[in-house]
């Protein structure tokens, strides 16, 4: 078994693990830290893909920017931070049966995919920030624009006085 | 190799989307919806590595700042909706039902 296999295995392991805490732990903050946690371990997941720009995007805009936000917006909406009221709504087993269908359906899918062309991984940070201001400058500005766009929606959306 | 990942990938997409279906707090669903966007980048990046090049990790990044974009927004209006009818759970917000 090779390095890279055991690695795959132990991060899919708390990637997994964590999501689940995701989605099944009672309170919502703690909800939101297993959140984080299965964005490191995306990162991490990233390293070993050779991808070592995006895992740091990950960790500083994911797990530093988004939680946070997060965590913000959940201390301004409970009444109590610490409460712990069902979170699970009445759907249960149809929520647990529509995502084993989806599972099922995508392994099916990727079992019977050709393999990859097997090309090269992608030549590192400089060619990424080359190709990201050469070929795809009109997506990236566009992008800023999106971004300007919805902080100025979110602010007046949020706004003191209606 | 690129399939263990991407099979990695289906998990977290899959249970991201128990999370949205059965929460009932707007922001818990909001969090299931942030393990269905991640799931994707982990497959743009193993596409990546396997084969499809420099695409694949402009994409992932892209797919980041939307995601980051979506966060505020969505929080927004939960806020909002906090504010008018003291609650966000999902059940209750009912006001466009047919």
């Amino acid at each position: 078994m090779s390095r890279e296999a055991l690695g795959l295995g132990a991060v899919a392991v708390a990637l997994l693990g964590s999501s689940l805490g995701v989605v099944l732990a009672r309170n919502l903050l703690h909800s939101v830290l297993w959140l984080a946690a299965a964005l490191v371990a995306t990162a991490g997941l990233f390293l070993l893909l050779q991808a070592e720009f995006l895992a740091a995007v990950q960790v500083l805009l994911y797990a530093g920017g988004v939680v946070t936000i997060v965590v913000f917006a959940i201390m301004l909406t409970e009444r109590l931070a610490g409460q712990t009221v069902r979170q699970m709504n009445r759907g249960l087993v149809a929520g647990v049966l529509a995502a084993a269908a989806v599972f099922v359906a995508v392994v099916l899918a990727v079992a019977r995919m050709p393999g990859p062309p097997g090309g090269p991984a992608p030549a590192g940070t400089a060619a990424l920030g080359r190709a990201l201001l050469t070929t795809w400058v009109l997506p990236f500005e566009v992008l800023g624009a999106l971004l300007v766009a919805a902080l100025l929606g979110a602010l007046y959306l949020a706004r003191e006085d209606p | 190799m690129l399939k263990a990942y991407l099979i990695v990938a289906a998990g977290v997409f899959a249970i991201g989307l128990f999370g949205v279906l059965t929460r009932r707090n707007a922001v818990g669903i909001l969090l299931g919806i942030e393990l269905m966007l991640n799931a994707v980048n982990i497959n743009l990046v193993a596409f990546a590595r396997f084969g499809a090049g420099m695409a694949g990790w402009i994409l992932a990044l892209f797919v980041i700042a939307v995601t980051v974009a979506e966060v505020a927004v969505g929080l927004a209006i939960v806020i909002v909706i906090f504010r008018v009818r003291r609650t966000i759970e999902a059940d209750h917000l009912t006001l466009l039902r047919g």
